[in-house]
């Protein structure tokens, strides 16, 4: 057992060597000076404090979004449509906010309606993949993607339309809200707001006592492993899958709200920030353990973050983080395939 | 709107379809044979990106498009290693390299960014170009789109009409069995994918070197495009001509996108070029209705001729995936 | 076309596991081998290596007295040794002429026409009504082998080598295979026959060879001793227990009227009242109905006409969902147990707590280690709490499905109960079933071993093609006559009696 972790540990070296040595070359490729780009993407993410503020500023969506997908991920789903409920939260949560702006109500309560709107936007677009999935027979990844697609044309025409600044319409999104009710963030000009940290912090592990102890978690299990065992044994097998999609929603949406409430006080085009798409990597990397989830989300916020510096100083563009994730989730399976290979050559074969 | 327009609309649809047809025949092949490449809409950014930076590099549209093909190939490869040799999820790889190659591209095309490069020039064919209609309509096309509707007849031929094609389609559909008869099965995944992946890497150079000719990043307006290929792949059936027919649907409702525009000026033009995506992808719901339960359930309410006339005409919408699709194989 | 096949001391292992420990045998060309052992004996795997899917660790193949190195089935093709699989391995979606042209060698064209005329040609040769251009998914388990033989002729196997393929096929069908065979020998094809049936093997082989435990127990030839052979494949004579008399008790489920359609399928106006403590086989070839019908008393499938009441009268479950009749007391168990019934990757504890599904938000972990361990010991499951229900042996599996049953139940479902284990664990399986019918359950099964269907149903229903016969008595029935109605005999009489009654 210890030997298996042990293998387990040298392999997740080993990739994360690997995506080191590919997206060295890339920037081989692109003529640029390999240790000053990793340079300076630990100085864009641990160079200050207000840097480091950002990194967990980043850290809160994808962490949300994260474990929404280590639901969806139990019960056998691609919810590749994260990155829609995202958005509907946000657009929810915007909502909200503008129709409370007049109201004379305390900030605290509109904020947390804001949040409980987002939530319902969430899992209004994932119930609807999974009854797409459920009802109609279509593939949770194409159902979703089309739904991505129809949150996005949603989302423009809210901020080119009927949302749109007085005057001009642009790519730089709504008016902002008034400043009362912004997320309180802990200094003034930082964008870390404690209360968005504390429900990223209460969203996982919710999520890992859930899946861990809980019967919900044990039969979303079965059904994400045998859907038709799961039914014989007596389980609702599409009330769970619907439930995974819920539960999913209600987490994406939540990160979206949190994006328009504490991060950019308006909505903006690209408002879920493709943290949906990044938090699928987060999960398959972390092989959906709740608590290595986020500590993989936060090394990946970092990179985030501090490849923001890479356009400014090194006129490269910030992709680059992409690519050290991409690759880094890639020699991981690929890795976890060799790794099983050996493990099976060493038992002899399979009857 | 004139009949010569309208021709010169249509003519311009069939070309604005070519390397869709490209990119979806190719991954009907990898499918066919049992392999699900997902990494389809990173993998043509990558391949446009790297095709134009080749192609301006050298000045040479034909390395441009190897170019296109050979990071296909490669790409599918990868798939083919992680899903056939080590039995990793081909679908959880395949998204991993969609979101790889298309960072790599972004980063990678960063320096060619908005140059300007070479571009396929039409090639009218002589005296059939001169025919009233079908001339400007067929035969004043360029080369890949010519070469586009030659792959979906012979992707058809080879796959319904060959001894090597029955195969492949029995490798998909039940490996053990072809195995049982002497086909080599990993071998041929292997080859049908990567085939497959060259074939739909060329889909971006008729991109970047012809239809959307240039290199614009983020904003190329591409990015989206590899996930519509898999799901007109679904839409077709895994079938060469019904496959085309979505390719062309797609082209369509792209084109209204932008005839309607004027007719529409309260919605932001936005809103138009993302609206065929979202259709598209619901005309799957159609592809798969019949194979719901509820659908089953609540056919068998209905009287006996309509409840069989309804459920041939469900039958016939369905499409029905390889048997083995995404599933690995071991000899032994 | 003679073929002599001589196996030395093959040997294969998978993991700890010894399927093959040094089996030699020799088998002379011209000559029908049967090759007899029960369920994990070690018979498919010896067929596997000479086939060419299995490497052995260690042993030779030598054909006609030359050493052949058989390494893939491409190989065991080229030296012409041919294998018909249990399961047929064929290609349902395709015409039977396209199936039997893949793999087989040739140009870029595939030749379609003068492939269905030599397939033609060679199923006149044999009588078999084999319609090139049909769809082989249209065809039943006894035709998918008649073309499979007909293939691997035509690719020129001169050793034949038959897996099970008794198994589903129907009486007349089984006649004309034997008779195929004969001829086949006749002309020196080399056939190897395996089987668990005895009766198969002492009908039709010139010789037999009996494995047990991996190991060659020894050999008969004809005239065979039933006794001989039973007691070389188990070690011990096997006694079944004596059957026992019904007193008919208050109805438990009442089909009237059912119709039930599937795309390949029709089945009319099935009737049938199930009673308490009853068992009721049902038999016929597979894909006859009788799944159909099993699936339709669960809530898995939904009648187009026709009622389902439980509790005599007193429960209309028509067009009720499978949850809505497991909560009244129905239980379904799948013959495909890993596939359909159990959930790999989950513990055997996990699934004890899954299926006795518990109340409040968490599990308590205390009362489900208590559950597992003593289910585990009451059905004498060789598992912990702990191991994954996939490291578990099939008999093993079958143990675990029936101790996830809970109590109590009016009707138990099962689909061959006992397919693919062997006789201990089968005469094991059964004496719980029968607990649970002294308790107060009834029981449906379908079966393709018409000995089990005798041996343990009180009354039995006969498909043939999406008919089904009236409940017969088991005790007016003997192996013959429902073979013969499985397979569409005799049905004139049992229908005009049930007119008459």
């Amino acid at each position: 057992m210890r030997k298996e972790r042990l293998a387990k540990l040298l392999f997740g070296i080993g990739a994360l060597a690997l995506a080191l040595g590919i997206s060295t070359l890339v920037l081989l490729a692109a003529k640029a000076p390999p240790l000053a780009a990793y340079a300076n993407i630990a100085l864009g993410a641990l160079g200050s404090w207000d840097v480091a503020a950002n990194v967990l500023v980043s850290w809160v969506p994808l962490v949300l979004a994260t474990s929404g997908l280590l639901v969806t991920f139990t019960a056998g789903l691609w919810n590749i449509g994260i990155e829609g409920q995202i958005t509907l939260g946000a657009i929810f949560a915007t909502w909200a906010l503008r129709a409370l702006q007049g109201a004379a109500l305390p900030p605290a309560l509109a904020i947390g309606l804001a949040f409980a709107a987002g939530m319902a936007g969430g899992a209004l677009w994932a119930l609807l993949t999974g009854a797409l999935r459920t009802f109609g027979g279509v593939n949770e990844i194409f159902g979703g993607l089309g739904l991505n697609f129809v949150s996005t044309a949603l989302n423009i025409w809210l901020i080119f339309g009927p949302w749109k600044r007085p005057g001009v319409a642009s790519m730089s999104g709504t008016v902002p809200f008034d400043k009362s009710l912004w997320l309180p963030t802990l200094a003034p000009g930082s964008r870390l707001a404690p209360a968005s940290l504390a429900l990223a912090l209460a969203g996982i592990a919710l999520v890992f006592v859930l899946l861990r102890g809980s019967y919900f978690g044990l039969r979303l299990k079965a059904v994400g492993r045998n859907p038709r065992a799961a039914l014989l044994l007596g389980i609702p097998a599409e009330r769970y899958l619907l439930a995974a999609f819920l539960g999913c929603g209600l987490l994406a949406g939540l990160a979206g709200a949190v994006q328009v409430t504490a991060v950019y006080h308006r909505l903006i085009p690209s408002i879920s920030s493709g943290y949906g798409y990044l938090g699928l990597m987060v999960a398959m990397l972390a092989s959906n353990q709740a608590p290595l989830a986020a500590l993989v989300a936060l090394f990946f916020a970092a990179l985030n973050v501090g490849s923001i510096r890479l356009p400014i100083v090194l006129k490269l563009d910030s992709s680059l983080a992409g690519v050290l994730q991409g690759s880094l989730v890639l020699f991981f399976l690929l890795g976890q395939g060799a790794r099983q290979r050996l493990l099976e050559r060493k038992r002899g074969g399979r009857p | 709107m004139t009949g010569d327009v309208l021709i010169v609309n249509l003519a311009g649809l069939l070309a604005s379809a070519a390397p869709l047809i490209f990119a979806v025949i190719g991954e009907t092949i990898s499918e066919r044979a049992g392999v699900i490449n997902l990494s389809m809409n990173g993998m043509i950014l990558l391949s446009a990106m790297g095709s134009f930076s080749v192609a301006l590099a050298t000045g040479s549209l034909a390395a441009g498009f190897l170019a296109g093909a050979a990071i296909g190939a490669l790409v599918a490869l990868v798939v083919a290693a992680a899903g056939i040799s080590l039995r990793q999820s081909q679908v959880a790889v395949g998204f991993v390299l969609a979101l790889l190659c298309r960072d790599l591209s972004y980063f990678l095309g960063n320096p060619v960014m908005g140059q300007v490069g070479p571009r396929l020039p039409p090639a009218p064919i002589p005296l059939l170009a001169g025919l009233p209609v079908a001339g400007p309509l067929l035969f004043r096309q360029d080369l890949m789109t010519y070469l586009s509707l030659l792959l979906v007849a012979g992707a058809w031929l080879f796959l319904f009409k060959t001894r090597p094609g029955l195969v492949l389609r029995g490798i998909g559909e039940k490996p053990e069995a072809a195995y049982a008869r002497g086909a080599r099965v990993k071998a041929l995944r292997y080859l049908y994918t990567v085939l497959g992946g060259a074939i739909a890497g060329l889909a971006g150079p008729i991109y970047s070197l012809s239809v959307k000719a240039g290199w614009k990043g983020s904003i190329s307006g591409l990015d989206g495009l590899g996930w519509i290929v898999l799901s007109i792949t679904i839409f077709g059936g895994w079938k060469p001509f019904r496959a085309a027919f979505g390719c062309y649907l797609f082209a369509l409702l792209q084109w209204l996108g932008l005839v309607l525009q004027p007719l529409l000026p309260g919605l932001p033009s936005q809103v138009l070029q993302v609206a065929p995506f979202p259709l598209m992808i619901l005309t799957l719901l159609l592809v798969n209705l019949g194979k719901a339960e509820w659908v089953e359930r609540s056919l068998a309410t209905l009287p006996g001729p309509a409840r069989r006339r309804l459920s041939r005409v469900l039958r016939a919408l369905n499409a029905t995936p390889p048997a083995a699709l995404g599933t690995p194989f071991e000899e032994d | 076309m003679d073929v002599r096949v001589e196996l030395r001391d093959i040997e294969k292992s998978f993991g700890p596991v010894k399927a093959n420990a040094g089996i030699s045998l020799d088998i002379p060309s011209g000559s029908i081998q049967g090759i007899l052992g029960e369920n994990g004996a070690g018979k498919s795997t010896l067929m596997k290596v000479l086939s060419g899917f299995i490497r052995p660790d260690s042993g030779r193949i030598l054909l006609d007295g030359k050493a052949a190195s058989i390494g893939s089935p491409a190989d065991a093709i080229r030296a012409g040794v041919g294998m018909l699989h249990q399961d047929p391995l064929d290609f349902p979606p395709l015409r039977l002429v396209d199936d039997f042209v893949l793999g087989r060698p040739g140009g870029i064209g595939p030749e379609r026409r003068s492939a269905a005329a030599e397939l033609a040609r060679l199923a006149g040769r044999f009588g078999f009504a084999l319609d090139p251009e049909g769809y082989v998914d249209a065809l039943t388990v006894g035709e998918r082998q008649q073309l499979e033989i007909l293939r691997l002729l035509w690719i020129g196997a001169r050793v034949l080598i038959l897996d099970e393929p008794t198994t589903g096929i129907s009486l007349p069908q089984k006649e004309k295979l034997f008779a195929t065979l004969r001829e086949l020998a006749s002309e020196g094809m080399t056939v190897l026959f395996v089987s668990h049936k005895l009766e198969d093997v002492e009908a039709l082989c010139d010789r037999a060879a009996v494995l047990r435990q991996g190991c060659l127990a020894g050999e008969a030839e004809p005239p065979f001793s039933s006794e001989a052979l039973v007691s070389l494949m188990f070690g011990k004579a096997v006694e079944l227990a004596p059957k026992r008399r019904l007193e008919p008790g208050r109805s438990v489920l009442a089909a009237k009227g059912v119709c039930l359609e599937s795309p390949r399928l029709r089945i009319q106006d099935l009737s049938l009242c199930v009673r308490s403590g009853e068992v009721i086989g049902l038999a016929g070839m597979e894909g006859s109905g009788q799944a159909l019908f099993l699936g339709a008393c669960a809530g898995l499938a939904r009648p187009v006409a026709g009622s389902f009441c439980l509790e005599a009268e007193g429960l209309d479950m028509t067009g009720r969902s499978h949850l809505d009749y497991k909560r009244a007391g129905v239980a379904y168990l799948p013959a495909a147990r890993l596939e359909q019934a159990l959930v790999p990757g989950l513990t055997l504890g996990e699934h004890f707590t899954l299926a006795e599904g518990g109340r409040g938000l968490f599990v308590d972990r205390k009362a489900a280690a208590k559950l597992a361990e003593e289910r585990i010991a009451a059905y004498n499951i060789k598992g912990r709490p702990e191991s994954r229900i996939e490291e578990l042996s099939g008999g093993n599996q079958q143990r675990a499905l029936l101790a996830l049953l809970t109590s109590p139940l009016s009707l138990i479902l099962v689909e061959h109960p006992t397919r693919g284990l062997d006789i201990e664990s089968t005469i094991y399986i059964w004496g719980k079933l029968k607990e649970r019918c002294a308790a107060g359950s009834s029981i449906v099964f379908i079966s393709s071993d018409l000995d089990e269907i005798l041996q343990y149903s009180d009354r039995v229903l006969v498909f043939f093609a999406g008919r089904a016969s009236p409940p017969l008595d088991a005790a007016s029935l003997d192996v013959e006559r429902l073979g013969g109605l499985i397979g569409g005999k005799g049905w004139d009489e049992i229908e005009g009696k049930a007119g008459r009654a």
